[in-house]
């Protein structure tokens, strides 16, 4: 061992007895997991939480979403967000009263809460045969889209990382916790 | 049942509830003496008068076929297999449910279990495959299928079921099926794999993290929120099912395993888990697995696969040959704990007795009971339910429809999920020719 590693290694012990049991406690570690950066994670890390945590850069409107439709979605969705040309591409647009009955079709205007689910779904899982391979601005523009299909935002209501998470839905305060205690 | 008959030299066997039930301690001697089965039972069986001589199969006569690597059921059985809901693999999402009416035991064989795939089964190379832990912790790791299996292993059974299991039950009307069709969508298995304590104690959570999103590597990165008081309870990730490498279908390499929760929850193929301070909403906890109640309140994050129980045997699509000496037999499991106690009927619920239960029981798994039961051809309604260790009872059919719902309209197709979480009753109408019916009693 050189003589300036030999010095960064006694460094890093004194650094380590100077934290005391505390950090020893918190590496009971086998040295089995090789730790990573964010940065290296950060292709994966996609998950959009609802108060807009994780949103990228990016923007679109109703109109820029549109035409993306045509390309990307309407060979199973349908023209205006219906529904009903591939299996399990359900209607986009609209939803009956959930006291409908327990069967009533949840849909993005009945039942979601947050407008955040369905951009972080579009951006993970759609389209279905090529998933992760919209750009951020599509993807905003797609949301927009739909949210403006449900009259759910504005006809020119441009989505993005602030205006998305502020979207109200109208079924966010419908909902109860079975078990509470288990959260 | 009087005192004479009780001190009998042969320690008849008493019924303990109408239509012929016969007391469970029955089951726990040597052999099974049913009082009257010579009066009842078919009539001349005893005598020899039709029997033939014995004589060699030709299969004792001839050297057997190959002995395989892996081996798989015999062909007699070709029969036991799991149904599909998209067998020629169109283009969305696949369900494969496990043939109970034809099993027995409390463990899932690996190519029986069941399997639900929103996007086709992904074909994951072990050796690429990462496992990474971020977000609120001191420190990100990533860990693949060999670091994870240099660690201490916990092995136990457990239960994987989908929320959506036993969705045909919330028909107006009794869908004439078999149990695989109504409740396919649970399995157990012995699981063994590395708590996740540990692992995200490697990483240094955050206390103020109290969700992890754990995702998967399908094509659609199937995420859900599970709160960190579940992964340090009893969760870890699942790197062996049943003694092999998971199944693919079952989430190979690994998978989480959250005993006793939504199986959509136990994230398959999982390649992150990030410590967050809020739940993530996503697409499946929104939607999915969130489910409408009477009147159109909606309930969130139920979590919780609560105590339920089903007869396997006798079941729709058996018949019964003869009057005579018969075992009921099912299972019976709560995502709370161990079962307790599992009472049957062959009345429809106007009596009970209580089953025997088949140990070592264990919490958040299968168990198997049974009940002695002599039918006297005529008609009965066979039913089980269930109470587990924290005393919660599986409610009566009535009960749960009164607070659950059913749908207006009888379900056409029993691949559909009208709703969630059904852990009611299930009965078997039997008829006097044998025929059993699904029935509601």
């Amino acid at each position: 061992m050189s003589t300036h590693k030999t010095a960064l290694a006694f460094a890093a012990l004194a650094l380590a007895l100077s934290l005391g049991g505390a950090a020893f406690a918190q590496s009971p570690g086998t040295g089995l997991g090789k730790p990573i950066s964010e940065a290296d994670v950060k292709n994966w890390d996609i998950a959009i939480l609802p108060d807009g945590t994780n949103l990228p850069a990016g923007s679109g409107t109703p109109a820029q979403g549109a035409k993306a439709y045509a390309e990307r979605c309407m060979v199973c969705h349908a023209e205006g967000g219906k529904g009903g040309i591939a299996p399990g591409a359900g209607p986009l647009v609209g939803g009956a009263p959930l006291a409908n009955g327990i069967e009533t079709v949840k849909t993005i205007a009945n039942y979601y809460a947050y407008a955040t689910t369905l951009f972080d779904y579009i951006r993970r899982a759609m389209p279905y045969n090529a998933p992760r391979s919209l750009a951020d601005d599509d993807v905003y523009a797609l949301t927009a889209y739909i949210l403006s299909l449900n009259k759910l935002i504005g006809e020119n209501d441009v989505m993005d990382a602030k205006t998305l998470p502020q979207v109200k839905m109208p079924n966010r305060d419908n909902f109860i916790l079975p078990y509470p205690d288990r959260i | 049942m009087n005192k004479s008959q009780r001190r009998g030299r042969t320690p008849s066997l008493d019924h303990v509830a109408g239509n012929g039930l016969i007391n469970r301690r029955a089951l726990l001697g040597r052999g099974i003496v049913v009082a009257g089965a010579m009066t009842t039972g078919a009539a001349g069986t005893m005598t020899g008068a039709a029997a033939e001589p014995l004589k060699d199969e030709k299969w004792s006569l001839e050297f057997g076929s190959i002995t395989p690597a892996v081996q798989t059921a015999s062909p007699y059985e070709k029969h036991a297999v799991r149904s599909l809901s998209n067998p020629n693999g169109e283009f969305r999402n696949s369900h494969a449910r496990t043939p109970h009416h034809l099993l027995g035991g409390t463990i899932t064989p690996n190519g029986l279990h069941f399997s639900i795939n929103h996007c086709g089964v992904p074909n994951i190379d072990p050796a690429q495959h990462k496992l990474v832990i971020h977000g609120m912790v001191r420190q990100p790791l990533e860990f693949t299928l060999e670091t994870l299996s240099r660690y201490p292993l916990v092995t136990r059974m457990a239960f994987v079921e989908c929320a959506g299991n036993s969705a045909p039950m919330f028909s107006s009307e009794p869908m004439q099926v078999t149990a695989q069709a109504i409740h396919g969508l649970v399995s157990c298995s012995e699981w063994s794999g590395v708590r996740l304590s540990t692992l995200l104690d490697e990483a240094g959570i955050d206390p103020k993290a109290k969700w992890l999103v754990a995702e998967g590597a399908d094509a659609q990165m199937l995420d859900r929120s599970v709160p960190v008081k579940k992964a340090y309870d009893d969760a870890f990730v699942a790197i062996y099912q049943n003694g092999e490498r998971l199944m693919p279908g079952n989430g190979y390499p690994m998978r989480l395993l959250l005993p006793g929760y939504q199986g959509n929850m136990n994230v398959k193929f999982l390649r992150r888990l990030k410590a967050i301070d809020q739940p993530a909403m996503t697409f499946f906890e929104t939607k999915n697995y969130s489910q409408i109640l009477p009147g159109g309140k909606t309930w969130r994050f139920h979590f919780l696969m609560e105590v339920k129980s089903f007869i396997t045997q006798p079941s729709f699509g058996h018949s019964l040959k003869e009057p005579g000496f018969y075992t009921i037999s099912g299972v019976a499991y709560s995502g709370t704990g161990r079962i307790a106690k599992v009472m049957v009927s062959a009345d429809g619920g106007k009596s009970w007795g209580e089953a025997a239960l088949q140990g070592p029981i264990h919490p958040q798994a299968f168990t198997r009971f049974q009940m002695p039961w002599r039918w006297d051809g005529q008609p009965a309604i066979l039913q089980s339910r269930a109470w587990d260790e924290a005393g919660n009872a599986q409610p009566l059919r009535a009960d749960f429809v009164a607070q659950r719902g059913q749908t207006r309209e009888p379900l056409a197709t029993p691949l559909a999920f009208p709703n969630q979480h059904y852990n009611s009753i299930t009965s078997w109408g039997i008829d006097s020719k044998g025929e059993i019916k699904h029935v509601y009693a």
